[in-house]
């Protein structure tokens, strides 16, 4: 057994306090986020604002890519975006059939995907979109004000956004979003 | 009644973890005290009350004592025995039970068994693991009680998860627990010893056997958590970087990285202030990742109890525990010997090599696992994937893979790269000869890193046994040996599945035949079944390997009636050279079925080299216990010798 250490005069190495430093950053974070219970329900800075242009190319074979021209013809959809990869979209996925059996036209963007595996999830979880656009590099999802999947947009008839869902759609929020999509409608 | 003796037991525990406490402080104190002799008598009494607690839980759901909220909650009397007995732990409160009963087992453990140590080490060692338990309990008391009564008595439960009604997944959750908790006896000697300054060979050979059984048990919850996902979940997949994987992740990581540093200090007293660090670092990961699971904080397809007032509750003993011993690190860590000194080239060299970079996948995990969070925080709600922890964490792996197979070969304190350099060249060669043919072959660039480091590995870590008498080799050689070769028979596995699968997804009527990989699938009928608690549609395949005999498949798409809840249960074909994985999904409007087939190359390679990494993990904590009882028997008998001299 060592002897116990003579301390060591190395006047303090600041290093040793990093960890300690570290873990009440992540303290402040995570105490910030309990007492402010997740708001879902942000809105943001393009509500209001038209969709930017852009035009994807289709993300699984069989089925259409999504551009903006499709988007403005009279008609209110949900535009929903995801990834096979993501696993709050899986979570998100009866909802959104939901939607769709409530009379909703869901159209896709999926983020960074494969075809394969993107068939594959919606071989799994259902398919609810008439398009879907793949969007392999983020670009649509960064000017949609986007940073995540998976986050739904309410878009009117003249291709207006008119409400971002940010998260997964969770059963609660259904009636929320249909009410959004009539009054987008109207 | 019976509910009533848990209740009692674990107050009583409770009150004997504050005793413990404060015996053990005041044992430290300058003056001594005089209720130091009352620390391991007390800490062997809280086990055994705690485990009674526990016990009483476990018989409540055997018997579906309905009159219990959690049993009523939780189980359902048409559920079979094995189910009724997980439910004790397949839930919040019972799981934490289980944490408080393995955290008081474990320190009546110490101290019932740690005699090499000074005693005053072992006195800060038995208050430190008190502390914590005093928060555990604290949690289960006010805000977890297991033993919460219903009344009235409900008629019936209200069943188990369907997800977790499976064989696997019983032992799965008790089986990490063991390995979570565990490391808070490693974090407690961290504590102790950061208290009464003794950090030494003594002190790691001391923790040592802690850190392995921790991280044998991890290595084994994991290995068998990812292998229920691949099969239970219906995905395909073994690995969804999921939180709570991700929580399990991080303890093994710390755990794996600490196991070398331990070995380090005990054989050359040196990284003695970096294994501290590890040893706090380690038990808060644990703490963590329960902390992320259980508060809800974080979306997650496991999570089972989201609570915001347990998250705050879990928050603030995160804060006591990891920031406190964080603090104490700090203020302690100056005054603490760095120990012996060595060269970049040598055994301890690649040590702390490997050391840095498992600690940077930690790193790249925890970022991965906690940015949805400072994203959330921002008031962005994003979801981080495969692409980012797959990448990403590829760049410290691959250096920590290539020294992993150097390394071993190295000597204590100083050596030469040059001296291994002609040993090396056979494993170089095979990893090359592999990628070449994985290039060829047109495989992507990771799952081809993989392939190549997995080959050169396997070879390379057998080396350590070249030229030696293999009947001479001590068992811990042989255990970092074969950990070592797990770890390559893992990786080769998951770079395959990455690299060679191939997969089918059809609408199929019975009668259609499928070709899937060197597999020709016949879906024969499918008819409905039932089971205990739920109904099926089965499906019949006929799969015939290529040359080979045929085997049937039954998948199913089960519905569950308590709760309700639908899942695809995956049927199997397993071949030494991989598996063929099938599932049946819905019925189209046209009559045919959604069958999705998967052909997946040497995928069970992953989870065998998971439990060779656990073997080997076995057999070293073996020969060191043996060396250790021999020294204490040597010990024994000079003392005797002398007893009998000085007659």
């Amino acid at each position: 057994m060592s002897a116990p250490e003579q301390p060591r005069r190395s006047g303090g190495n600041w290093a040793v306090w990093l960890p300690a430093l570290l873990f009440a950053g992540f303290l402040a974070v995570v105490a910030y986020n309990l007492s402010n219970p997740a708001e879902r329900v942000v809105r943001s800075a393009l509500i209001g604002k038209p969709l930017p242009e852009f035009a994807l190319q289709a993300a699984v074979p069989g089925q259409p890519g999504l551009a903006r021209a499709d988007m403005a013809d009279g008609k209110v959809r949900l535009l929903n975006i995801f990834a096979s990869w993501c696993v709050p979209c899986a979570v998100e996925a009866p909802q959104l059939a939901q939607l769709k059996a409530a009379g909703v036209d869901v159209v896709g963007v999926a983020i960074r995907d494969r075809p394969d595996e993107l068939q594959a999830f919606l071989a799994r979880h259902g398919n609810p979109f008439t398009r879907i656009g793949a969007d392999n590099v983020s670009k649509i999802q960064f000017s949609l004000g986007s940073s995540g999947v998976p986050e739904s947009f309410v878009i009117d008839g003249k291709g207006v956004i008119r409400y971002q869902h940010i998260g997964e759609i969770r059963p609660e929020h259904v009636p929320l979003l249909l009410r959004q999509i009539e009054e987008a409608g109207q | 009644m019976i509910a009533n003796i848990g209740l009692a037991a674990l107050w009583f525990a409770a009150g004997l973890a504050l005793l413990q406490f404060l015996a053990g402080a005041q044992g430290l104190t300058a003056k001594g005290g005089v209720l130091a002799a009352l620390v391991r008598p007390v800490a062997i009494m809280q086990g055994a009350l705690i485990g009674l607690s526990f016990i009483v839980l476990v018989v409540l759901f055997w018997i579906t004592d309905l009159s219990v909220l959690l049993v009523a909650k939780n189980s359902h009397s048409a559920k079979p025995l094995i189910y009724k007995l997980a439910g004790t732990w397949g839930n919040h409160e019972g799981s934490m039970l289980l944490w408080a009963t393995v955290m008081g087992l474990a320190g009546a453990f110490v101290a019932w068994i740690e005699r090499r140590l000074p005693e005053r080490t072992v006195l800060a060692t038995l208050a430190a693991q008190a502390f914590v338990s005093l928060g555990f309990y604290a949690f289960l008391l006010f805000a977890s009680n297991p033993f919460t009564r219903l009344d009235p008595v409900p008629a019936e439960g209200m069943g188990l998860n369907p997800l977790l009604q499976d064989p696997g997944l019983a032992f799965h959750p008790p089986t990490l627990y063991i390995g979570y908790v565990g490391l808070s006896v490693a974090f407690s000697f961290a504590v102790g010893a950061l208290l009464t300054r003794e950090v030494g060979p003594a002190f790691a050979r001391a923790m040592r056997p802690w850190v392995l059984a921790s991280w044998i048990f991890l290595t084994i919850g994991i290995t068998a958590g990812s292998y229920w996902a691949y099969y239970e979940l219906g995905w395909g997949g073994w690995w969804f970087w999921d939180p709570v994987e991700n929580a399990s992740l991080m303890p093994w990581l710390a755990a794996t990285a600490l196991l070398h540093s331990v070995s380090v200090l005990a054989a050359r007293d040196a990284l003695r202030t970096w294994t501290i660090m590890l040893g706090v670092v380690a038990f808060s990961m644990s703490m963590l990742g329960t902390f992320l699971v259980r508060s809800g904080i974080l979306t997650s397809v496991h999570a089972f109890a989201v609570d915001p007032t347990r998250g705050a509750f879990i928050l603030v003993l995160l804060a006591l525990y990891i920031g406190g011993a964080l603090c104490l690190f700090a203020i302690r860590a100056n005054t603490i010997n760095e120990g012996k000194q060595f060269t970049v080239a040598s055994r301890e060299g690649a040590l702390v090599f490997n050391n840095v970079m498992l600690s940077g996948i930690l790193g790249i995990v925890l970022i991965g696992t906690l940015y949805p969070l400072l994203a959330e925080t921002m008031g962005d709600k994003v979801s981080v994937g495969p692409p980012y922890f797959n990448s990403v964490g590829a760049v410290f792996t691959i250096p920590m893979l290539i020294v992993l197979a150097v390394g071993p070969m190295l000597r204590w304190r100083r050596d030469s790269f040059t001296r291994i350099r002609p040993v090396m060249v056979l494993p170089a060669l095979v990893a090359f000869g592999a990628a070449v043919i994985c290039a060829v072959a047109g495989v992507a660039l990771l799952p081809l890193l993989g392939v190549a480091l997995g080959m050169g590995l396997a070879f390379a870590s057998l080396l350590p046994l070249h030229g030696r008498k293999l009947r001479t080799v001590k068992l811990p050689v042989w255990g970092m040996v074969i950990a070592h070769f797990g770890i390559a028979v893992a990786l080769f596995g998951m770079a395959s599945d990455a690299a060679f699968t191939k997969e089918r997804l059809v609408a199929a009527k019975p009668g259609d035949t499928v070709a899937v990989g060197p597999w020709q699938v016949t879906f024969q009928t499918i008819a409905p079944v039932a089971g205990p608690n739920w109904t099926a549609m089965e499906a019949t395949l006929q799969a015939r390997h290529s040359g080979g005999s045929a085997k049937e498949l039954h998948p199913q798409a089960r519905t569950f009636w308590a709760p309700v809840q639908e899942t695809n249960e995956s049927a199997l074909a397993t071949r030494w050279n991989g598996q063929l994985y099938a599932v049946l999904g819905d019925q189209g409007e046209d009559g045919r079925w959604q069958l999705r087939l998967w052909w997946k190359p040497f995928v069970t390679l992953i989870w065998y080299g998971g439990l060779l990494i656990a073997l080997g993990g076995f057999l070293a904590m073996l020969g060191r216990l043996a060396s250790d009882l021999r020294r204490v028997v040597a010990k024994d008998k000079i003392a005797y010798r002398r007893m009998r001299q000085g007659r």
